[in-house]
């Protein structure tokens, strides 16, 4: 077994497949800032694959880059075994990739049904002018994809709260719909940006629970970004440890755990 | 029953009717500013723009043809035939389309992320344009709109209240379809943005750019389609205003009406810009009734504003906008 090259089964039983996404040499700068310099891994079907590092390692700006939300002056995104040519954020999405931001992005004047609904979007084929001349195609899908969300309402325990205006709640439920959001899209790529900061213990497991289970039961791809060390070994199959823009290690938890520029870097050792 | 009350009681349903197109326009610049966040200057002129193409259309216009006469030397104004309204009234909203995508496409698409008073300049610009190509397609003269809607006094209302009251009240015909056109609009505009895939996407838009993107959704997309309906309601307007008083360029005034109606109802409200326009227009008729023989009248020019003002200094999130909390 050879976690690096894919295709094995971990010692939880799940499977993990061949390449999905592959990043090669990214450079990613602002203005004179270099967010990301020259950094290139994958992500296997399958897989919960961790970014971490210090805060500004260029974690976010690599998920931006992911999600089309930052495109890159150098360096390739290769998909699926093809190479990806420059797309937006919403082209992204409808190819399957769903996501969380660090800083929460939902509809707060909307319920929690509604913005779970909208991440139903990209699979609503119906057209404007056919939904309003014929609503029976329209309904049919509408009462679709209302189960659908209902089952994700379900499995991440939000029933209480499915009528109330998201701008009501409080934090951590609200990257818990932030989450729901993302599962209603059936992502084969799901991205979480600091899925559990700023939450207490209870919830943290609660959330790693969540992401497990997403994992598990949707065979659902997930990278995500994650500050607090002890959560990511838990979690993660692998691990892309951030600093400064570089990529500083990668590999297993165990693997980055002995890696003494990791050590370094986590402990605060100066760069020069 | 005193006869004050009753004139009162024909001002207010009067004022009523003529706050409806208020609202409309009021309507049209709360679409497009939710979405977008622009303010968009240009929505009156987009109702002039509307009536003057739909009445080009259906009068067999020939369009530029000033313009074509000049360069070439020819002599010709109309095809020589006439366009039913209906059919006329599908290829302005046809064109209202184009122009919605030319915008995004030519100006607002190259503008994403610049300050609000830069985007605000570019719709004033866009204003300027569409007038002068409207005058341009369609010449400068005052043009009559006949559709075929119902006009003059509403002869059942004036022989019922004759009947009860001594007193006929004087509704006009037009005013009262214009209301109910008005009242299908707004319905037909609350199930397409709560029932539909694409008015749940507006929503979305209006709410948080960033996280509409990462559902899909292409703002490009939205932002056609908002503005094309901002020009549907912006034609809607057109027609009641051009039946009412002729299709001319003072049809673009009444967008600064509107204004004060945003004051007063908040820029991202929708309800609020519909009961802005009513009070408004039931205002200004009622204050120049009782208050206007004692200044000298003409307080229907000023009205809208002070009331609007007094709104900005004790209430100005407007009358639904949310308390605005600075955050220290
Ligand atoms: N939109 C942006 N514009 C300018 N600089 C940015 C932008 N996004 C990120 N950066 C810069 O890139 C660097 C990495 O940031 P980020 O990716 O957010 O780090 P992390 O998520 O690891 O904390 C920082 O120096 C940050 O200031
Ligand atoms: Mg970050």
């Amino acid at each position: 077994m050879n976690a690096m090259a894919g295709n094995y089964t971990t010692e939880d039983g799940r499977k993990i497949g061949g390449v999905m996404m592959e990043m090669r040499n990214i450079t990613l700068r602002f203005g004179g800032v270099e967010a990301i310099k020259d950094i290139s891994f994958d992500i296997l079907e399958g897989e919960i694959r961790a970014i971490i590092g210090p805060n500004g390692a260029g974690k976010s700006s690599m998920l931006n880059v992911i999600s089309g939300f930052y495109h890159p002056q150098e360096g390739e995104v290769w998909f699926h075994g093809a190479k990806r040519p420059s797309m937006k954020p919403y082209q992204v999405a409808q190819q399957g990739i769903a996501r969380t931001f660090q800083n929460i992005a939902l509809f707060d004047g909307m319920s929690v049904l509604d913005n779970i609904m909208t991440g139903r979007l990209t699979h609503m084929k119906t057209g404007l002018l056919s939904q309003a001349l014929w609503r029976g195609a329209a309904e049919r899908e509408e009462v679709a994809n209302r189960e659908f969300v209902e089952k994700i309402i379900d499995f991440l325990e939000i029933q209480h709260i499915r009528k109330t205006p998201v701008g009501r709640l409080p934090y951590g439920l609200k990257k818990r719909v932030e989450l729901a959001r993302a599962l209603a899209a059936e992502p084969k790529l799901l991205l979480l940006d600091e899925p559990m900061a700023g939450m207490n213990v209870e919830e943290k497991e609660d959330m790693s629970r969540y992401i497990l289970d997403t994992n598990d039961e949707f065979g659902t791809t997930i990278a995500l970004i994650e500050h607090d060390m002890g959560v990511v070994m838990d979690l993660s199959d692998r691990v892309v440890v951030m600093d400064y823009g570089r990529k500083i290690g990668d590999g297993t938890p165990d693997d980055v755990r002995n890696n003494q520029d990791v050590i370094d870097a986590y402990l605060g050792v100066s760069h020069d | 029953m005193p006869d004050t009350v009753l004139f009162a009681a024909e001002v207010t349903l009067n004022g009523l009717m003529a706050g409806v197109l208020y609202s409309l326009v009021a309507l049209g610049f709360v679409l497009i500013f939710k979405a977008s966040g622009i303010f968009n200057y240009a929505q009156g002129v987009m109702a002039l723009f509307a009536a003057l193409t739909l009445v080009g259309i259906m009068e067999g216009q020939v369009p530029f043809s000033h313009l074509i006469n000049a360069i070439f030397g020819t002599n010709i104004h109309h095809f020589g035939w006439h366009v039913p309204a209906v059919l006329a009234i599908v290829l302005t909203v046809g064109l209202m389309v184009v122009f919605a995508w030319g915008v995004n496409h030519f100006l607002m698409r190259h503008l994403v992320n610049q300050e609000p008073i830069i985007l605000f300049m570019a719709t004033i610009g866009l204003a300027f344009f569409l007038e002068g190509v409207g005058d341009l397609m369609w010449g400068s003269d005052i043009k009559t709109l006949d559709i075929g809607l119902p006009q003059g006094i509403n002869e059942t209302i004036d022989r019922v209240t004759f009947d009860a009251f001594g007193y006929g009240l004087f509704i006009d015909n037009l005013d009262i379809v214009a209301t109910i056109i008005a009242v299908i609009l707004v319905v037909a505009l609350v199930l397409f943005s709560q029932y539909t895939k694409q008015g749940r996407a507006l929503r979305a838009v209006a709410d948080d750019h960033q996280a509409a993107l990462s559902v899909g959704i292409s703002l490009n997309y939205i932002w056609v389609l908002v503005w094309s309906i901002a020009g549907f309601v912006a034609l809607v307007a057109g027609i009641m205003w051009g039946a009412k008083s002729g299709v001319q360029f003072s049809l673009s005034l009444i967008a600064l009406k509107a204004l004060p109606v945003l004051m007063l109802g908040g820029f991202t409200s929708i309800p609020g810009a519909i009961i802005g326009g009513l009070i408004i227009g039931v205002g200004e008729k009622l204050f120049e009734f009782f208050i206007g023989p004692l200044v000298g009248g003409a307080t229907e020019n000023w009205f809208a504003y002070v009331l609007a003002l007094l709104f900005l200094v004790f209430r100005p999130q407007g009358l639904f906008g949310e308390k605005i909390i600075e955050r220290v």
